[in-house]
């Protein structure tokens, strides 16, 4: 298993690298930056619900918390660094809360898809109300339905005057992906992972196991969280803006179709599926001959009815099928002996 | 006298005007081997959930090894050392064979440790062609016969199961029947079940559900014998 990882981890830092090299040469770093943030922000979803079941229709809430409280936090401190980790703990913790309460509260599915959306849609109200001057944290006005503009971007830890922006801002973004993607696949390959792929697939013979299903989904969903913030983080410093439409409804949606069309219960599916089509959202954004909107919902109604798991694993089903590779468990005898399965995504 | 490993007390289950279970007093000891029979709708099932932490009772009290756990839930029970097998194969589709085992010894044991105990458990129910394939391809009785490994895996002193040998072939019948007699050695089993040519095989006591109600319990040969049961069994006024 140790073996396996450090594989996955040569491959992640091999095929990063090689994108960090190549995509430049053909799009903007600009452009790519904000697809990398993106992508973050899909894997965020795809975690929790590709591996761990649990039906968020409101990841852009903490997407939203990360950003404001990045943005709140560079301008009381005048620097990045302890904004930064803020922006990754204070949604953390905002999700265990909420998790506590729904998941101990024996709320399931759709239901814990209502009460995300609501929460959500909560946060886009208040933030949206906070337009008087009274609506103060520390030195930042939160300055309702115009944001939060004009605070400090990254800098070099330590150094409040040394930017990190342009093309150096696109690296540290992409390096940060490849992490989060590290750390994703480490935790999918340990034992918490393995239980929450469990849980996914059958909740009551996890706990009919012993497994306590409501603690390891709360932690999941808070991971979830976490990187969702740390998206937003990227993205306020990426804008120089945070507004209340990052907790909106249509961001929220976009994540759940990013992930929809790149395939849920995969690492790279989520990643690719945001980047790709925000992408051609940019593309069509350039003209005014089609309307951006009906043509992500032509998409995303085409994948759902023609590749219901999504893009990746349809390539990778077509890969397998194309160059022979046996299908786990399609005859019973000289089956290649494997330690992990698909839990591993 | 050996050691009381289940009991309940006054165990009753209302869905609201039905009485499910009805003031049921039950006593198991260590390494006893008990059958609960009874027509469709006796209360076993509902018995059984009660006791396994799948449903809270209206009242009365469940205790496993001297400890209060009416009010558990699953998960609790399962970690004192009771392995729990419900009616319907409930398994992990899409993981293989062994990563349903490996993922029932993990709870127990180190990670390590769990691979050795998988593939034990895989080896002592010959599920050794299998170990790889998904579960989602599996015959019946297969299925049947992993989620036993799933019980067996964390070494229990108490196994409840709900009507194991349902849908299965003669043949994975009596592979069943073997298990379940190493699982006796040692633990207390408690098994709902309807095929009388099964608790025959099996049990030595039995006891019989009705309205909700233990009706009788005894040696299986003096109950299949008794007239009451029989008019039970046959639908006639008990």
């Amino acid at each position: 298993m140790q073996g396996s990882m450090s594989k996955d981890v040569m491959t992640t830092l091999v095929v990063s690298a090689a994108l960090i090299w190549a995509l430049p040469l053909m799009v903007s770093t600009y452009t790519l930056t904000i697809l990398i943030i993106y992508g973050m922000l899909g894997l965020s979803l795809g975690l929790i619900w590709g591996f761990g079941g649990i039906i968020c229709f409101g990841q852009a809430a903490y997407f939203g918390l990360g950003a404001y409280t990045y943005a709140i936090a560079a301008i009381n401190f005048g620097e990045s660094t302890i904004p930064m980790l803020l922006a990754v703990i204070v949604p953390a913790i905002f999700a265990a809360l909420l998790g506590l309460m729904m998941f101990y509260g024996r709320l399931t599915d759709v239901y814990l898809g209502v009460i995300t959306l609501v929460v959500m849609l909560i946060l886009f109200k208040f933030i949206n109300s906070t337009a008087g001057p009274q609506y103060v944290i520390g030195n930042a006005r939160l300055g309702g339905y115009n944001g939060i503009p004009g605070f400090q971007t990254l800098n070099v830890p330590g150094d409040p005057s040394a930017y990190i922006w342009g093309d150096a801002y696109f690296y540290v973004c992409a390096v940060m992906l490849a992490l989060v993607f590290i750390l994703v696949s480490a935790l999918l390959r340990s034992s918490f992972g393995r239980i929450a792929v469990g849980i996914r697939e059958n909740e009551i013979r996890m706990s009919l196991m012993g497994y306590d299903i409501r603690a390891r989904k709360t932690i999941l969903f808070s991971i979830g969280a976490a990187i969702a913030g740390l998206a937003g983080a990227l993205f306020a410093n990426w804008s120089e803006i945070v507004t209340p439409s990052l907790f909106s409804l249509r961001q929220s949606a976009e994540i759940i179709i990013w992930c929809i069309v790149g395939g849920f219960s995969n690492r790279v599916g989520p990643i690719f599926g945001a980047a790709g089509l925000a992408y051609i959202k940019i593309l069509l954004g350039q003209q005014s001959m089609v309307d951006n909107t009906l043509i992500m919902g032509i998409i995303l109604v085409v994948f759902v009815l023609f590749l219901p798991k999504g893009l990746v694993p349809a390539v990778a089903e077509l890969w397998n099928i194309s160059f022979g590779r046996r299908k786990r468990g399609a005859s019973r005898s000289g089956r290649r002996v494997r330690n992990r399965g698909k839990a591993n995504g | 006298m050996a050691e009381i490993v289940l009991e309940t007390q006054g165990l009753t289950m209302r869905f609201g005007g039905v009485v499910a279970a009805n003031n049921v007093d039950f006593t198991l000891h260590a390494r006893e081997l008990r059958c609960l029979i009874g027509p469709n709708g006796a209360g076993k099932s509902t018995f059984f959930k009660c006791v396994t932490g799948l449903q809270t009772p209206t009242e009365g009290q469940v205790f496993m090894r001297g400890e209060e756990t009416t009010q558990w839930m699953s998960h609790e029970i399962a970690s004192l050392g009771v392995g729990i097998k419900t009616q319907n194969p409930n398994v992990l589709d899409s993981l293989s064979v062994f990563e349903n085992i490996w993922l029932a010894a993990r709870r127990f044991h180190t990670p390590i440790e769990a691979n050795h105990k998988s593939q034990e458990i895989i080896e002592r129910l010959a599920l050794s062609s299998i170990a790889r394939a998904d579960l989602g391809q599996l015959a019946h009785g297969e299925r049947q016969r992993v989620e036993l490994g799933l019980v067996a895996v964390g070494d229990p002193w108490l196994v409840l199961l709900d009507e194991p040998a349902a849908g299965m072939s003669a043949e994975d019948v009596e592979r069943m029947t073997e298990i379940i007699h190493e699982l006796n050695k040692s633990a207390a089993i408690v098994i709902v079940e309807h095929d009388m040519q099964f608790i025959r095989s099996i049990a030595e006591n039995v006891t019989v559900f009705h309205q909700g109600s233990v009706l009788m319990e005894d040696h299986v040969d003096l109950v299949m014998a008794d007239q009451t049961v029989r008019n039970v069994y046959l639908g006639k006024k008990a």
